[in-house]
């Protein structure tokens, strides 16, 4: 801040504290000196007013707040900017060498919270997530930072919503995988669906969109034409990302898992299912974004959410293993 | 619509308009207050209808409130009060009558734009440029009129009602063409002019000062005529009345930082909201005790006179407020208070218990005098109003306290493994009793209201144009 407005700052405040006090202390230095019927002699419409005083508890209230601004004043930065940051930072030196700030409490703050609950966390990271996830406390723990970190867009459950993924399920965009999960939750993604609709006719969209969806085995009313034209286009077109079975790029051996293509023969929808949703998103392309979360949450954290979702991936894998074997049975 | 002024009558038909609309804006901004406190409790009450959201039906809420029934209640007042205590009729009966049909312009335009969604998103000046422009106009001629009347006073002195409500009107003019700088890319889109954390602290030095200048000077502005009027009695203290105008309008104009604790602003300005929002407290209540004090000595008409009861209530929420705020701005308060309920507590004490009970007792004293009867329709209809505002105002601010104190403990627990205890959401569900005793405690307010409004009917209907001319006869 330039001295000129450091300069404002001073002047002002002070200027208005110091007519402020003038003005009260003036008031009552001529006033009676006790409760009077006096008025002042004049009348606005019939209403007349007492020359009383200005009542003592009132007065001292007054000056106490006075006081205790100007003692705040001298304590905390406020009126000399930049130049002059409170005498706090003399008085809790170790805490505040250059002064009070609110970035400084909060540092310390954090510190304070490291330094008391890092051990706890630093022992549960340094135990591999698959074995973590037997331990009910630590999945506690990370289902806690979920709810308060996640939640928002993937639903208090994990269930997710339209465009965000539901991870209480055995569908996998990036896969399932400890190292994976821990991967997704630190560095981010970027699911990017590419705009099909300046390179592709109206008609070939709804036939692609017929096609794929037949992959989930959702009945449409696709003649055999449309659906050998949509199966055309999508190996010319959506192959190379989502696999020539459609099964996407975790299923695939041959594509890389970062892509993370979805599955469309499951019927699990991230934009919709309906043949509207699906068109929409061949034409106008999706992208999705996951956050990187190592810089918000620390490692530490990070370790235990990748815990608990892999939990719910263990649970999604035996819930689908024992459906299917009571299918067989 | 005569321009020249007449001599021996005061312009009463602007403060007939005026006051009528109070009622009408009353009732439209409180039932949609209600409407949006009922989502809260039913989340699916829109029924997806964009325009009956709670993110545009808010804004409508507030600004139909504080510029609509508040402002309206403040033009009727202050003109009254003007042309009364100067001994003067309004300077221009076309610009009092051009700020009426102008400001009930305003209000129109902002009932059509907030539900579309139209809005510049800054909060309490959320109307976009074109209606900024017409409240800037409107407020001109206002200014001109009001301080016209008060060079043409016939009386030495000006009385302390008229330092408020000048107060009042220059500052909001400042306030308002300060804050909604911005530059148009179509007519119903336009852009800050400031960037930044600097756009926040001009946004809440506006915002705040909303609260100091309209909410609170313009209507002190008020209890000085109305409460001596009412009560029969002079007022209290003369010297307090200079100490507490000067020292209020003063130190309010700083206390904006305290919207913005613990955000990007530098610390050094939220020092100074804080202290300044501090020594705010003494001249805040200031106005108070020479409110309450002026009663000594009549307090057994409030035994018979429910209009009256209503201005002490009014007083009463009008301290309770002005001790509560500058405690929520010390910044450890705030830091359990700042997002919760508790602000939304904090306002409608002051909003329902302060600005409109003072407006209600007002306009209570006003009616029959503008329409020449004696008094209300019926007194006994007033009474059963003010307990309905009164029962209304205690159970809103009561459940927004709890509320508000549950939510802010709730974020702020955390396991012994340094984990939040809470997630959001659960502070949520915590809440919907809050909400529930919430909303009926506006439907009692609400209520009220329509009680006002027929009684309002039967005096106006009763009268007879003879009464209504008779009435604006000068003494």
């Amino acid at each position: 801040m330039s001295n000129f407005w450091t300069g404002w700052v001073f002047v002002l405040t002070l200027t208005c504290l110091g007519l402020i006090v003038w003005l009260l202390f003036a008031t009552r230095r001529r006033q009676r000196p006790n409760l009077t019927e006096q008025t002042m002699g004049h009348s606005f419409d019939g209403i007349e007013e007492y020359d009383n005083p200005l009542p003592q508890w009132w007065f001292y209230l007054f000056v106490a707040t006075i006081v205790f601004g100007a003692a705040y004043l001298v304590l905390f930065p406020g009126i000399l900017p930049g130049k002059f940051n409170g005498i706090l930072g003399l008085v809790a030196k170790d805490q505040y060498p250059d002064g009070w700030s609110s970035t400084m409490q909060y540092k310390n703050e954090v510190k304070r919270i490291d330094d008391q609950y890092g051990p706890v966390f630093d022992q549960y990271t340094k135990t591999p997530i698959p074995e973590l996830a037997q331990n009910e406390t630590a999945v506690t723990i990370g289902k806690r930072v979920f709810a308060n970190n996640c939640a928002i867009c993937h639903g208090s459950a994990a269930q997710g919503r339209f465009g965000f993924p539901n991870l209480s399920d055995n569908d996998w965009l990036y896969g399932h995988e400890a190292k994976t999960i821990k991967t997704t939750l630190l560095e981010g993604r970027r699911g990017q669906m590419p705009a099909w609709g300046q390179f592709m006719s109206n008609q070939e969209v709804t036939n692609v969109s017929l096609y794929v969806r037949s992959l989930s085995g959702v009945k449409t009313k696709a003649t055999e034409d449309q659906l050998t034209k949509g199966k055309e286009d999508y190996i010319g077109k959506c192959s190379a990302c989502h696999g020539v079975e459609g099964k996407g790029s975790y299923l695939n051996a041959n594509i890389s898992n970062d892509i993370g293509a979805p599955n469309l023969t499951d019927n699990i929808w991230l934009y919709g299912g309906a043949q509207h949703q699906v068109e929409y998103t061949i034409r106008n392309g999706r992208n999705g974004a996951m956050p990187a979360w190592k810089d918000v949450l620390g490692e530490n954290r990070v370790h235990l959410v990748a815990t608990y979702i892999y939990s719910l991936a263990q649970k999604a894998k035996q819930a689908e293993n024992a459906t299917k074997t009571a299918q067989a049975k | 619509m005569s321009t020249a002024t007449n001599h021996t009558e005061y312009n009463y038909k602007v403060v007939r308009q005026f006051a009528i609309m109070t009622v009408i804006w009353g009732i439209v901004g409180m039932a949609v207050g209600v409407f949006i406190a009922a989502e809260l409790v039913f989340p699916d009450l829109s029924a997806g209808i964009p325009w009956l959201s709670f993110g545009r039906l808010r804004p409508l809420h507030t600004n139909a409130v504080i510029f609509a029934f508040g402002g309206c209640a403040l033009f009727a007042t202050s003109y009254y009060v003007v042309q009364r205590t100067c001994q003067a009729p309004l300077i221009s009966n076309a610009l009092a009558a051009f700020t009426f049909w102008g400001w009930q312009l305003v209000i129109v335009a902002a009932a059509i734009t907030l539900p579309l969604g139209i809005t510049t998103s800054k909060e309490y000046a959320e109307l976009e440029w074109p209606i900024d422009i017409l409240i800037t106009v409107v407020w001109v001629c206002y200014a001109i009129v009001f301080f016209g009347t008060i060079m043409k006073r016939r009386t030495k002195h000006i009385y302390v009602a008229n330092w408020f409500y000048g107060a009042f009107i220059i500052t909001i003019a400042l306030l308002h063409i300060i804050n909604n700088m911005e530059i148009p890319v179509t007519l119903w889109k336009s852009y800050s002019a400031y960037a930044g954390a600097q756009d926040a602290m001009i946004q809440w030095w506006y915002g705040h000062n909303a609260v100091g200048f309209f909410l609170t000077a313009g209507f002190l502005g008020m209890m000085y005529y109305f409460v001596p009027k009412q009560a029969g009695r002079p007022v209290y203290s003369y010297r307090l009345s200079i100490v507490h105008f000067w020292a209020l309008i003063a130190i309010y104009i700083w206390a904006g930082p305290h919207h913005l604790h613990y955000t990007a602003l530098p610390d050094w300005a939220q020092t100074l909201g804080m202290v300044m929002s501090l020594i705010l407290l003494a001249p805040s209540w200031g106005g108070m005790i020479n409110g309450m004090m002026t009663l000594s000595g009549a307090w057994h008409k409030l035994q018979t006179d429910p209009i009256l009861r209503f201005l002490v209530v009014s007083l009463s929420f009008y301290g309770m407020s002005t001790f509560e705020g500058p405690m929520m701005s010390i910044k450890t308060v705030n830091a359990l208070s700042h997002y919760t309920d508790w602000t939304i507590g904090h306002v409608h004490s002051g909003a329902l218990g302060w600005v409109a009970m003072i407006s209600i007792g007002a306009v209570y004293h006003l009616i029959p005098r503008l329409f020449g009867k004696e008094k209300m329709y019926s007194t006994d209809l007033i009474n059963v109003h003010f307990w309905l505002a009164t029962i209304g105002t205690v159970l809103y601010i009561a459940s927004m306290w709890v509320n508000g104190i549950m939510q802010g403990l709730m974020w702020r627990a955390v396991h012994k493994d340094g984990t939040l205890m809470y997630s959001f959401v659960e502070s949520v569900a915590a809440s919907e009793f809050g909400y529930i005793v919430r909303t009926i405690g506006g439907l009692f307010f609400l209520t009220g209201m329509f009680f006002m409004a027929y009684n309002t009917w039967r005096t106006v209907s009763e009268s007879d144009p003879e009464q209504v001319r008779a009435a604006a006869q000068m003494a």
